[in-house]
């Protein structure tokens, strides 16, 4: 019997995971936050929401964050066939619609933050590219995100409203991947966020694209209906809307809602 | 069929390891989409990647061979210093993460590269985004396993006959192209068919440094990738397609290369 009885074990300590789950409700309004919660967040927020996790776990000792950022889409599929996100931050409304859709979010998405296109090119813009017109120039390497990524949608619609149509090098799986292809050299030109063009500090330079033609990102927040630690991924939720998640979210070149 | 003695737990021990390769397959063949599955399959964008995927893995594998083959000789036959350091440097990609080695080829090969650099200036030749790169990381990452496959080969070989085709006055490209080349084909063609299948299914130096450029980089699968985000039947029929190629792989090399009863 002892193979039936190590089977036994097995199945016992798969079946426990790592944390308890949930939490006691009588302690939990007044004990301060504590534990960890993983984040799901687009690319595009890999700098702001690093700030954001260091203060909060420095205002709350004991809290722990855990980000798995990439494209917007990529993490709604995860999320949809059962990753264990706790809080998913999107940068567009479509990919938070896939997650509600699946009944996965707790309560309602809120808009916390927006954000705008800039061409990013070279350091000083040796090739001289001033507009989304220039992108379609021939002697010009021009990368986008692929157009199943938020960031490849508002590049295609921006240079839909400026009517310019371009065959991009590569499609790139993330923004941060456009940026990083503009940043290495191997592409002259790419349509990103202002905010990449501001976290690449001085690696690229950013061309801005005019009203008319401009696209505003919109980024949602929920928090999921399956996260074992509702208080933490509400508190971060709430940090990044109050005042003091705006300052760091300002600080790193997104706008308010 | 009586098993022979063995310690008792590892019968679950060896289930749950059977298990973990299994229950994906069954997870494929329970989502199988299959009245999606016809149309998922020949839609434009897979049959152009399906068609790409072709060129450059068979392509990667040609070059692999070309090459391969001569490095794999030196390896088993030329003594010289500093021969280990090449020897496991050139082995290096099969366990570092496919990436790195993206990474890798475009601080060499890239438009800012060391040798990119050059290929640029002085024939206006760019390398990244095209066809040739996706063959470039292809090569890369599968090359080791013909290298070594056909190296063992060499080293385990009879020389016997080798020598004796010398003392009958055979050159040595006689030598080579009519004892040693037949007596390691065996290993030539298991090294080869590994080396095949493991460029077919490339991703991690492929986007990294030739891009996702449909029809010209875009593979097999880079485009299982993409359109599990927007077209998830499509990127399920698919992969249970390269897990039956593959299948069919091991079957062809079961006798030649894995060990068998």
């Amino acid at each position: 019997m002892k193979p039936l009885a190590l089977l036994v074990a097995i199945l016992a300590v798969g079946s426990c995971g790592g944390a308890p789950r949930a939490e006691l409700p009588t302690s939990a309004s007044t004990a301060p936050p504590s534990g960890t919660i993983t984040v799901f967040a687009a690319s595009s927020l890999t700098d702001a929401f690093g700030r954001v996790g260091d203060e909060l776990t420095t205002r709350y000792p004991g809290t722990h964050f855990i980000f798995n950022y990439s494209s917007s889409s990529t993490l709604a599929t995860q999320i949809v066939n059962g990753a264990p996100a706790d809080v998913f931050a999107s940068a567009d409304d479509r990919n938070m619609r896939k997650i509600a859709d699946a009944a996965l979010v707790q309560g309602s998405a809120a808009v916390f933050a927006t954000n705008r296109l800039q061409i990013a090119v070279a350091p000083g813009n040796p090739k001289g590219i001033a507009s989304l017109a220039d992108l379609a120039r021939r002697d010009l390497v021009v990368v986008l995100a692929a157009p199943s990524v938020p960031a490849g949608r508002y590049a295609l619609d921006a240079l839909r409203q400026a009517g310019v149509t371009l065959v991009p090098a590569s499609q790139e799986l993330d923004v941060r991947a456009v940026l990083n292809k503009v940043a290495l050299g191997e592409a002259d030109a790419g349509v990103v966020y202002v905010t990449d063009v501001r976290s690449a500090a001085g690696r690229v330079t950013g061309v801005d694209i005019p009203e008319p033609h401009q696209v505003v990102a919109r980024y949602p927040v929920a928090t999921l209906r399956d996260s074992r630690n509702q208080r933490l991924s509400s508190l971060f939720v709430e940090f990044l809307l109050g005042p003091d998640g705006q300052r760091v979210l300002g600080d790193f070149g997104f706008a308010r809602p | 069929m009586t098993s022979e003695p063995f310690p008792r737990p590892f019968a679950i021990l060896a289930a749950l390891a059977a298990a973990l390769f299994l229950l994906p397959l069954v997870g494929l063949l329970v989502r199988f989409p299959w009245a999606e599955a016809a149309d998922a399959l020949t839609s434009p964008e897979i049959l152009t990647a399906t068609g790409l995927s072709l060129v450059t893995s068979l392509s990667a594998t040609a070059l692999s061979i070309l090459l391969g083959v001569p490095l794999a000789i030196v390896y088993a036959r030329a003594r010289f210093r500093g021969l280990r350091v090449v020897r496991a440097l050139t082995t290096l990609p099969m366990v570092l993460p496919p990436v790195v080695g993206g990474v890798a080829l475009l601080v060499a090969f890239g438009r800012r590269g060391i040798v990119g650099q050059l290929l640029d200036s002085a024939f206006g030749i760019r390398i990244p985004f095209t066809t040739a790169a996706a063959v470039l990381a292809a090569t890369f990452v599968a090359m080791p396993f013909l290298v070594l496959t056909v190296e063992a080969g060499l080293r385990s070989m009879d020389r016997r006959y080798e020598e004796a085709a010398r003392s009958l006055g055979a050159g040595r490209w006689m030598v080579f192209r009519r004892v040693t080349l037949p007596l390691v084909a065996p290993s030539l063609y298991a090294g080869a068919v590994l080396c095949w299948a493991r460029a077919l299914g490339e991703f991690g130096a492929t986007i990294t440094f030739a891009g996702n450029v449909p029809g010209s980089t875009q593979t097999l699968p880079l485009a299982v990738y993409l359109a599990l985000e927007t077209r998830p039947e499509a990127a399920i029929a698919l992969s249970l397609v390269l897990l039956l190629l593959s299948l069919v792989v091991l079957v062809a090399l079961r006798d030649r290369y894995l060990p068998t009863s």
